[in-house]
C-alpha cells in the first residue's frame, strides 16, 4: 500500500504551489504600502528601499492636503453608485425585454448589442466624447456618469440569467393579474438577486478604478474622481512616489473594506460569472 | 358560473407546428372536463389558449357569453395550476396564497379571511410561514391549488397537476380533487396524459390526438364505445389488443380467433379485444391460442403478456409494451387480465375466449369503429 507508506503532509500538496503564487500576487500591494510610509528620497532611490527609516504616516495628511482629495472621494463615490444604480435599472429593463418579449427584430438587435462588446472603449472614446459635448456635459460629474448608466455586458448577463427562470412563474403572475412591469419588479428581480449583486459589484469596481474616461471628460481638478485625481501627483519631471502611494492606499481602502465585508458575495459572484 | 366554449380553434406556432387543428369543445357550466392524450397532442395548448397565455391562430374562445380571444389572461377570471406548480419561491406560503388577491387590490381583511379559508380547506394552516423550498411535493401541490382557488375564479384550469407526485399521494389528491369539485362546483378543465385520472375525475373526457378531438363523452362511454382505433388503444390500461383481421361472408376472423357477425360487408378490419374480455372459459365462445411470456401478479388479478397468432394493427399507442413483448414473425403481442386462480405458467399456451359482444371492430382503412 504505497498510499499509506507515504508521509502525510498537514496540508494539501497544492498549497506548495499556490502559497508562493499568492505571495507573488501580494508583492505590489505590500510594496505600495511600504512606499507610502517612506520619505521622498527613500521612495525614489534605486535599488528600492524595502525597509523604511520609520513609518512616515505624515505622507497621508500631506497627500490629502496636496490635492482636493475629499472632492476626488465624493466624485468617485457618486460616479460608482450612480453607474451601479443606472446599470441595475436600465440593464434589467432591457435584459427582460430581450429575454421574454418577442418583438420585431429582437434577435438582430441582441446580436448587434453583443457585437458592441467586441468594440474596445478606445474606439468609442471620441464619438462618446462628442455626444457628451453636444449635451453640454463636458467637465462635469454628470458627463462622467451619463455614458456609463447602462452597459451591453450588463444587459447580456442579466438576459442570460432571466432566461433561466421558469417561465411558468411569469405566466402564473400574468394570470394572477400582474402587468409586465409588475412581473419584472415583483417576480423576476427578487429571484435574480445573485445576478444583480454580481452586476453591481463588477460595475462598482469598474467605475471606481476607471481612469481613461475621466481623463478625457474632466478638466477641473475638483470634478475628478480618485484615479484621475491621483495622477495629478505624478509630475512631468518628478513624481513624489511616497505621496502617490499614500493616495493610492487611501483610494483602495473602500474597495478592501467592501471586499472584506462582502467576501462571500464576491467569490460567489465571480464563480457565477464563470458559469454564465 | 359560465362554461367554456372553443369553436374551430386552431393554433399554429411559428415554424409550422400545428398544435391544435380546428378544435371545437363545449365545457358546460360547473362541469369537470378532462383533456387527455399522449404528449404533443395539443391538450396543454388548448388549456393555455383558454387561460390566455397563447392566442389562437383562428377560431373563437368564449368564457360564459364573452368572446375572450383578445382579453388578457388577468381579465378572464380564470385560475390555473401548473404542472410544476409555479409557486413564487421568494414568498411564503401565505404570501403566495394572497398574491392573486393583492394584485387585484382586495381589501386586507378580505385577503386574510380568504387565505385563512383556503388554508383550512387544503390543510395548509401549519405551513403558512414556510417558503416553497421548505415544502414537500404534496404540500406544494396543495399550495398551488390554494393559490388558484383563493380568487374564487369562474374557471379552474389544471395542467397535469398530479404528475409530479408519488403514486400514493396521487391517489389521495385525486380523491381530494373530486371532493373539492363536488363542493365548489366550479367549471374545471383538467389536462392529463394519465388515463386513470381521466376515467376517475371527469364528468366528460375529451380525447385528443394530433391537435384534433377524437372523442368526447362520459368516461365510461368512451371506454365502452371508442369511436376509433386511437381512442380504443389509448383509453384503458393495459391497452386494448388490436389485431388485423378480415370479414368474409359475415364471419370475422383474426388469426385463429373467429366469430359470426351479421350485416357486415367483406372488408379488412381491426379487431379490438380488451384484456379483461379474455377468459379461460371458452364454451361456445370464439377463442385463440395465447402464448404466455410474462405473468404479472397484481394481487387481485394477473396481467398476462404474450402473443397470439395474428398481425398487430401497427398504429396503436402504447408502443412501449408492444415493442418489448412483441411476438416474433407472424405473432402479435397481446395482453390479458385474468383472475389469480386462472394464472397460467410462463411459457405455456392457454386457450382464451371472448364474448363476441365485447369485441370491438374498426375499419382497417379509416380506423373508425364499425357499429
Amino acid at each position: 500500500m504505497p498510499g499509506r507508506a507515504r508521509r502525510r503532509l498537514p496540508f494539501s500538496p497544492w498549497h506548495l504551489f499556490l502559497a508562493p503564487v499568492a505571495a507573488i500576487m501580494l508583492v505590489p500591494l505590500v510594496w505600495m504600502v511600504i512606499l507610502s510610509l517612506e520619505t521622498k528620497p527613500e521612495a525614489s532611490s534605486f535599488p528600492p528601499v524595502l525597509l523604511p527609516s520609520g513609518p512616515h504616516f505624515s505622507n497621508y495628511p500631506a497627500t490629502w492636503n496636496a490635492v482636493p482629495f475629499g472632492h476626488f472621494f465624493i466624485n468617485s463615490i457618486l460616479y460608482s453608485l450612480a453607474t451601479v444604480a443606472g446599470n441595475l435599472v436600465f440593464c434589467s429593463l432591457a435584459a427582460y425585454a430581450f429575454a421574454r418579449i418577442r418583438f420585431f427584430g429582437s434577435n438582430v438587435l441582441f446580436v448587434v448589442l453583443l457585437a458592441t462588446l467586441m468594440v474596445p472603449f478606445q474606439v468609442l472614446l471620441i464619438p462618446t466624447f462628442l455626444i457628451v459635448k453636444k449635451l453640454g456635459m463636458v467637465d462635469s460629474v454628470g458627463g462622467l456618469i451619463m455614458p456609463n448608466l447602462c452597459s451591453a455586458f450588463g444587459i447580456f448577463m442579466l438576459r442570460q440569467f432571466f432566461r433561466t427562470l421558469p417561465i411558468e412563474l411569469e405566466e402564473a403572475a400574468r394570470i394572477d393579474g400582474t402587468s409586465r412591469l409588475g412581473i419584472l419588479v415583483k417576480i423576476v428581480l427578487p429571484l435574480s438577486m445573485p445576478a444583480l449583486a454580481t452586476l453591481a459589484i463588477i460595475q462598482f469596481i469598474w467605475s471606481w478604478n476607471d481612469f481613461l474616461w475621466p481623463l478625457i471628460i474632466i478638466d477641473t481638478a475638483s470634478h475628478a474622481p480618485l484615479q484621475l485625481g491621483l495622477s495629478t501627483l505624478q509630475g512631468a519631471h518628478s513624481t513624489e512616489w511616497n505621496l502617490l502611494m499614500a493616495g493610492t492606499v487611501m483610494s483602495q481602502i473602500p474597495m478592501l473594506a467592501m471586499f472584506l465585508f462582502a467576501q462571500r458575495w464576491f467569490i460567489r459572484s465571480i464563480a457565477f460569472t464563470g458559469i454564465k | 358560473m359560465p362554461g367554456v366554449v372553443l369553436e374551430e380553434v386552431t393554433k399554429a406556432f411559428p415554424g409550422g407546428t400545428v398544435a391544435l387543428d380546428g378544435l371545437s369543445l363545449e365545457v358546460a357550466d360547473g362541469e369537470f372536463m378532462i383533456l387527455v392524450g399522449s404528449s404533443g397532442c395539443g391538450k396543454t395548448t388548448a388549456l393555455r389558449l383558454i387561460a390566455g397565455l397563447e392566442t389562437p391562430s383562428s377560431g373563437t374562445i368564449r368564457i360564459g357569453d364573452r368572446v375572450v380571444n383578445d382579453v388578457p389572461a388577468r381579465d378572464r377570471d380564470i385560475a390555473m395550476v401548473f404542472q410544476n406548480y409555479a409557486l413564487y419561491p421568494h414568498m411564503t406560503v401565505a404570501r403566495n396564497l394572497a398574491y392573486p388577491l393583492r394584485q387585484r387590490r382586495t381589501p386586507k381583511r378580505e385577503i386574510a379571511r380568504r387565505v385563512q379559508d383556503v388554508a383550512e380547506m387544503l390543510d395548509l394552516e401549519g405551513l403558512l410561514r414556510r417558503r416553497p423550498a421548505q415544502l414537500s411535493g404534496g404540500q406544494r401541490q396543495r399550495v398551488a391549488m390554494g393559490r388558484a382557488l383563493v380568487r374564487e375564479p369562474e374557471v379552474f384550469l389544471l395542467d397535469e397537476p398530479l404528475s409530479n407526485l408519488d403514486a400514493k399521494l396521487r391517489v389521495q389528491m385525486r380523491a381530494a380533487l373530486k371532493r373539492l369539485h363536488a363542493r365548489l362546483d366550479v367549471t374545471t378543465v383538467y389536462v392529463t396524459h394519465d388515463q386513470v385520472e381521466a376515467m376517475t375525475l371527469g364528468d366528460r373526457i375529451a380525447v385528443l390526438s394530433d391537435g384534433r378531438l377524437q372523442q368526447l363523452g362520459p368516461p365510461q362511454e368512451v371506454y365502452d364505445r371508442p369511436v376509433n382505433v386511437f381512442v380504443a388503444g389509448f383509453i384503458g390500461s393495459p391497452p386494448m389488443n388490436l389485431l388485423r383481421g378480415r370479414v368474409r361472408d359475415g364471419r370475422v376472423s383474426a388469426g385463429d380467433f373467429a366469430f359470426e357477425r351479421s350485416g357486415l360487408a367483406d372488408r379488412e378490419v381491426i379487431v379490438g379485444v380488451r384484456p379483461e374480455s379474455l377468459h379461460p372459459s371458452v364454451d361456445g365462445m370464439p377463442s385463440l391460442d395465447f402464448h404466455v411470456s410474462v405473468v404479472e401478479p397484481m394481487g387481485d388479478e394477473v396481467i398476462v403478456h404474450g402473443s397470439v397468432a395474428a398481425e398487430l394493427a401497427n398504429d396503436t399507442p402504447g408502443e412501449g409494451e408492444s415493442l418489448l413483448l412483441a411476438g416474433d414473425g407472424e405473432r402479435a403481442a397481446a395482453v390479458a387480465r385474468l383472475a389469480p386462480r386462472d394464472r397460467p405458467a410462463e411459457g405455456s399456451v392457454v386457450r382464451l375466449g371472448a364474448d363476441p359482444a365485447e369485441v370491438h371492430l374498426f375499419d382497417a382503412d379509416s380506423g373508425q369503429a364499425i357499429r
